[in-house]
């Protein structure tokens, strides 16, 4: 009995080990590869908007990426909120257990599943000649588009989550609302909101982490351009993009500056993470 | 259950699946002593594939090229993974300098950029060198403007947006496409210049030449620069560019390869672009295998070296350079391999040459 707790504790132990070895050795290569590029350029890498990997000319500043991520994934949370909350509402407590809200969770399941390339084509098939038919810019590209996608990918993240926080409010504590005379809005707005809110937020937190990361379906709707966009309709790029364009030519200081935007892209999402985590101790 | 069941079954299917395939390919792997593997350059990958395919069919040898970019070719070069890299831009003295032993560029087609454009029912359109700059430097934005319209008298320009698309990625195809514009235009050399990747002052990006011809396909008033292998292949409409002798050149294998006719110096070493030929397509370039000059390192044995050598000296002859045509890259002229021949018996094991 004894020795078989122990080889558990063990075993469970290891794996622990592992995890804590990945993380960290993940860490310390990025770290280590974008040594060169903060030799060279100091904090500026991180402040500068210009970015000229032309030899002989070579200047690396992130900025206009670290603006491409944050500024698309807020146009998606933007866009996400409305449509993901009212959707979680209707599966989670209006249409609750029937058909139809049975049918429409299922759906949204399946959006999660859809590959980030498939979204991506048809965003360039579909979303950018509409974009164009709209008259927001003569070629469909650019940080609404790619925001406009993002939102579609993480709607089915903050729908999910956020209905099953809405599921999980105690019905007693409805029942003794509906007894006192409140109406479906009162409950809705004084019980099941206040009771689910940090589940809610941390929904909305984990699609904006989604959103930061996303890579293929953006490459190809954002316009792939490294400035900071003048407008939401502009070009841009994001930190996750000029990676997975750039990576395969890049050598010396310019695949340096490539691995100091993922330890930033890295260090970015784990802030918004632990903000996130800390809200929600705060609120709940 | 039921669903846990039903997975379990489809992924001991596809289990399965692979496990057929991998067996038969490890057999035919075992049957065959020597295998090489080279990694680089994605502007010839059709040509390489279908020469590969070939050769791999007639001797049994088992060839594996990976296009993985002209910088990640010369990277496995330079870290002994490879048995030769490949690269659209030949290596510069100080990159040259940076590998670890002395390394033989060995010329293996000619390749060409082609100026794409999608304007509905206009198929002729000419470019004088300064109108290519001017468009490509986004100081001409639309597309009726004056100066195009004087250059292309006999087509009515629509006044729509000229869009400019270029590579997000980097690529050697930028690279010939860049010291081109170097050449043809100062203003272009100081503020933009040459390089595999570059700050654009214009336009958007998309990622390889099926990205960008995609974008131009689907955008009207788009204008692109894109491999000819890849705009042949998709039938786009692209433009007559000036010559530096002022004719207007439609780019084609024959245009291609008369770039490649004047003095070219024994290592090969040379931007074709902007060619002085009077019928030559001036966006056009080589493209290089490099191996080590010294074929003995890390573990090598004189077998896989002379293997990798006998399959330079063929794609480099006749039949591998029909090959080459099949798949709308130019042929090497005939002196140009006379050289890459001679390149070849430079190359020895521990000293000793290996083509006779």
């Amino acid at each position: 009995m004894l020795n078989s707790e122990k080889i558990t504790k063990t075993l469970l132990f290891l794996a622990s080990l592992i995890i804590i070895l990945l993380a960290s050795g993940m860490m310390f290569t990025l770290i280590n590869g974008s040594i060169p590029v903060f030799k060279e350029f100091g904090i500026n890498f991180i402040f500068s908007t210009k970015w000229n990997p032309t030899e002989e000319k070579e200047v690396y500043g992130a900025l206009p990426f670290i603006a491409g991520t944050i500024i698309t994934s807020i146009i998606a949370i933007l866009i996400c909120f409305p449509l993901a909350f009212s959707t979680s509402l209707f599966i989670g407590e209006y249409y609750r257990g029937r058909g139809l809200a049975k049918i429409i969770g299922t759906m949204v399941d399946m959006l999660a599943g859809i590959p980030s390339i498939v979204y991506g084509l048809w965003g360039f098939y579909v979303l950018r000649p509409l974009i164009v038919d709209l008259g927001f810019n003569s070629q469909g590209y650019g940080i609404f588009t790619a925001g406009l996608i993002l939102a579609i990918m993480i709607i089915p993240y903050a729908t999910s989550i956020t209905s099953e926080m809405i599921m999980m409010v105690s019905n007693d504590l409805k029942e003794a609302g509906y007894s006192l005379g409140a109406t479906r809005k009162d409950v809705i707005l004084k019980i099941i909101i206040p009771n689910a809110r940090s589940g809610i937020f941390s929904s909305y937190i984990l699609a904006f982490g989604r959103a930061l990361g996303e890579t293929m379906a953006v490459t190809m709707l954002i316009g792939n351009t490294n400035v900071i966009p003048k407008s939401i309709f502009d070009t841009g790029n994001t930190m996750a993009s000029v990676i997975a364009n750039q990576f395969g030519e890049a050598d010396g200081l310019k695949l340096s500056a490539l691995i100091a935007i993922a330890l930033l892209l890295f260090v970015i999402t784990g802030l918004i993470n632990g903000t996130g985590k800390l809200l929600i101790r705060k609120f709940s | 259950m039921k669903k846990l069941l039903g997975i379990l079954v489809v992924v001991i299917l596809f289990a399965s699946c692979n496990n057929g395939n991998s067996d038969k390919k490890s057999d035919k792997n075992k049957s065959k002593t020597v295998s090489i593997t080279a990694a680089g350059a994605t502007f010839p990958l059709p040509f390489y594939n279908l020469a590969i395919k070939n050769y791999s069919k007639a001797t049994g040898i088992l060839l594996t090229y990976g296009g993985i970019g002209s910088g990640g070719g010369i990277r496995s070069l330079k870290d002994k993974v490879v048995d030769f890299g490949a690269t659209d831009a030949f290596l510069s003295k100080e990159k040259e300098a940076g590998m670890p032993a002395e390394i033989v560029h060995v010329p293996t087609c000619i390749g060409a950029v082609v100026i794409a454009y999608n304007l509905p029912g206009i198929n002729d359109l000419k470019l004088s060198n300064e109108n290519l700059s001017d468009i490509f430097m986004g100081k001409i934005t639309k597309w009726n403007d004056q100066k195009i319209q004087k250059n292309n008298y006999e087509i009515n320009l629509p006044d729509i947006d000229i869009n400019v698309v270029h590579r997000s990625d980097g690529s050697g195809t930028t690279y010939i496409f860049s010291d081109y514009m170097s050449k043809i235009s100062t203003n272009w050399k100081e503020n933009v210049g040459r390089g595999k990747s570059l700050k654009w002052p214009t336009g958007m990006g998309a990622k390889g030449n099926p990205g960008v011809a995609g974008v131009v396909k689907q955008t009207k008033g788009a204008i692109a620069y894109i491999g000819s292998e890849f705009a042949f292949a998709q039938k786009i409409s692209f433009a007559k560019i000036e010559n530096s002798a002022g004719k207007y050149i439609t780019p084609n294998l024959k245009s291609i390869s008369a770039a490649a006719q004047g003095q070219i110096p024994a290592d090969t070493k040379i931007m074709l672009t902007n060619s002085s030929d009077p019928n030559a397509y001036p966006i056009s370039g080589f493209t290089w295998l490099i191996l080590y000059k010294e074929q003995k390192y890390a573990n090598r044995t004189k077998a896989q070296a002379e293997e990798t050598l006998k399959f330079l000296s063929w794609i480099i002859e006749k039949d591998a350079q029909a090959l080459a045509q099949q798949v709308n890259y130019a042929p090497l002229p005939e002196k140009t391999i006379i050289q890459a021949k001679e390149i070849l018996k430079t190359v020895v094991f521990d000293g000793e040459t290996i083509l006779k």
